[in-house]
């Protein structure tokens, strides 16, 4: 069973140049949630300092009643143990084979026998779909099976939480969407927490349980999927359309009075062809089937079921 | 880079910090022994043929220089003397120092560099493994384990080098040069120089490992990372050198 991750008043600078700031969220257990933000907001540097790679200025993050912004070198790594990171290219080791690249946690940390290692390496290997690359060095291999990989390393010590840096970055949209599902089945089999640091708005409206978005050093908003997607909050819903118009620039924001005439501009256009609510119904990528489903999924299951009835009555 | 003024004083501290952590991590198990003789090999292999090479030609230059002075003094009979004092204690440990820090540290620190960029250190810190303690030690040991061995190799070379030159090329003759061989030196200056060479892969080991693990903006800042490294240890080899030899001057009774 996954482990609840509480942030609370997070802030982090590198020299004058803050971060992000006075972040706070729960990450509840065993759910998905996704981060989402333009380019360089520092979602990746949140993902390291969850992990404790990176120390925060302030704040705190609770961790099965610890706070790791406080723990010494030494019981930090124990903690990390329950942590699985899929870095953005995988970061498997180079000199190592697949193989050995995912054994290896089990050889450092395991005294299992050589033959059961093989057994959870190539289970998990068959998870991400892997099979038959196992000699295979990272370096001949391409950016896909290399995340997958990654994937399946994070996994091996049965982690509690997974942090997922930018999954799809640099994958094509067939591959994107393999991802997403071995992700979503992933949460079904093994119940862990699961965050996902990204900007692809297809894969945070279909996914998660929770989106959160940060913005301008600060997170603007974290909450159930549904509530960002229905949001009207404008920083939220032109990044969940992926539009220029609103308050999200180029470089990196826009002056007030800019945003108000765009948005309003955009809000004549859209009068009327405009249904509210209409993008709550983005489908919710639900495990594959044969993936035996926990309680949490059934009840995701159906509720999704009743909205896309639901749906089909409006439309009719 | 920003310059700031306490920019230099926070990069000695934090290499300070790592040189300790390494100290108290060394004797922790399990002695990544795999590795350790890995990187030994690693960098016995990289730098055995040029230390050879660069301790014959600085032999013989020690030859040429006091050959002819011993000439002029009317003192050819401690040619030999002379020759084996500059190679054992000072030409010895410098090439030691040289090779060990230009090509082993600069191996050592493009290895950790190229792996810190990739995401490799961060992925297994957050694997909870310690790369001091999996990818440091071992490196610094092999390094000087490597200088102590390198050590070995230049005084005999530079030895060899210095007679050849001074017998064959400068007619000296071969039974004064061997004779005077234990005048002015003693057993001493090789412990000193072993000593000497064992501090030199210490630090090499330390700082290329440092700078590779502080790397940082992408392939360009590997490449600094290796740069910085050898002028930073150079520098320390130096100063330790001077220090050494004072204290040692001091402490052991000097001959003739």
């Amino acid at each position: 069973m996954g482990v609840e991750i509480c942030v609370e008043g997070l802030t982090k600078s590198f020299g004058h140049q803050v971060i992000w700031q006075d972040v706070s969220l729960t990450l509840p257990a065993g759910e998905v949630s996704v981060m989402l933000g333009p380019s360089g907001t520092g979602k990746s540097v949140f993902l390291k300092t969850l992990v404790g790679l990176l120390k925060p200025e302030r704040g705190s993050i609770t961790i099965q009643g610890r706070d790791i912004t406080k723990l010494r070198e030494h019981d930090l790594y124990e903690v990390r143990k329950l942590f699985g990171v899929l870095f953005q290219d995988g970061a498997l080791f180079g000199s190592m084979n697949l193989y050995d690249n995912i054994a290896f946690p089990l050889r450092e940390h395991t005294r299992k026998s050589e033959s059961e290692i093989r057994r959870i390496v190539l289970e998990k290997m068959d998870m991400v779909g892997l099979i038959g690359a196992e000699g295979k060095l990272p370096g001949e291999i391409s950016g896909g099976m290399r995340k997958r990989a990654g994937l399946a390393r994070a996994l091996v010590l049965d982690p509690e939480i997974i942090l997922f840096d930018e999954p799809d970055s640099g994958l094509d949209p067939v591959r994107v969407a393999y991802l997403n599902q071995l992700i979503v089945d992933l949460n079904a089999q093994i119940d862990a927490t699961f965050l996902i640091v990204t900007h692809d708005i297809a894969s945070a409206r279909q996914v998660p349980d929770n989106i959160g978005l940060l913005f301008r050093r600060e997170l603007v908003m974290f909450g159930p999927r549904e509530e960002l997607l229905t949001s009207d909050e404008p920083v939220v819903r032109q990044f969940l359309n992926g539009r220029m118009q609103g308050p999200i620039g180029m470089a990196e924001e826009k002056d007030a009075a800019q945003v108000e005439q765009e948005l309003a501009a955009l809000g004549d256009e859209g009068k009327g062809t405009r249904s509210p609510g209409s993008q709550a119904l983005t489908p919710r990528l639900l495990p594959g089937p044969g993936i035996p489903r926990p309680p949490r999924w059934e009840a995701i299951a159906r509720r999704e079921a009743e909205l896309r009835h639901r749906k089909v009555v409006a439309d009719v | 880079m920003r310059l700031s003024p306490t920019g230099a004083l926070r990069q000695s501290g934090s290499l300070f910090a790592m040189a300790l952590d390494v100290v108290r991590t060394i004797p922790r198990r399990p002695f990544q022994a795999r590795e350790f003789i890995q990187q030994a090999w690693f960098v016995a292999s990289v730098t055995i043929l040029p230390t050879a090479l660069v301790s014959i030609p600085f032999g013989a230059v020690i030859a040429l220089q006091i050959g002819s002075l011993t000439r002029q003094l009317g003192a050819q009979s401690f040619s030999g003397a002379a020759s084996v004092l500059a190679v054992l204690r000072e030409a010895s440990p410098i090439v030691t120092a040289l090779l060990i820090a230009g090509a082993g540290g600069t191996a050592i620190c493009a290895d950790l560099g190229a792996r810190k960029i990739r995401d490799e250190i961060d992925a297994m810190q957050v694997l909870g493994i310690d790369p001091i303690h999996r990818l440091v030690v071992p490196r610094v040991l092999a390094s000087m384990v490597v200088a102590v061995l390198l050590n070995g190799l230049v005084s005999v070379v530079g030895v060899a080098g210095g007679y050849f030159f001074n017998v064959v090329l400068q007619n000296g003759t071969p039974g004064a040069y061997l004779a005077s061989f234990t005048t002015l030196a003693q057993l001493s200056d090789l412990w000193a120089a072993e000593v000497k060479a064992l501090v030199f892969g210490a630090i090499s080991g330390i700082v290329a490992s440092y700078k590779g693990l502080t790397a940082k903006g992408g392939p360009k800042g590997v490449g600094d990372a290796v740069n910085q490294s050898v002028v930073i240890t150079f520098m320390l080899l130096f100063v330790t050198n001077f220090v050494m030899t004072a204290v040692y001057f001091q402490v052991v009774p000097q001959r003739g």
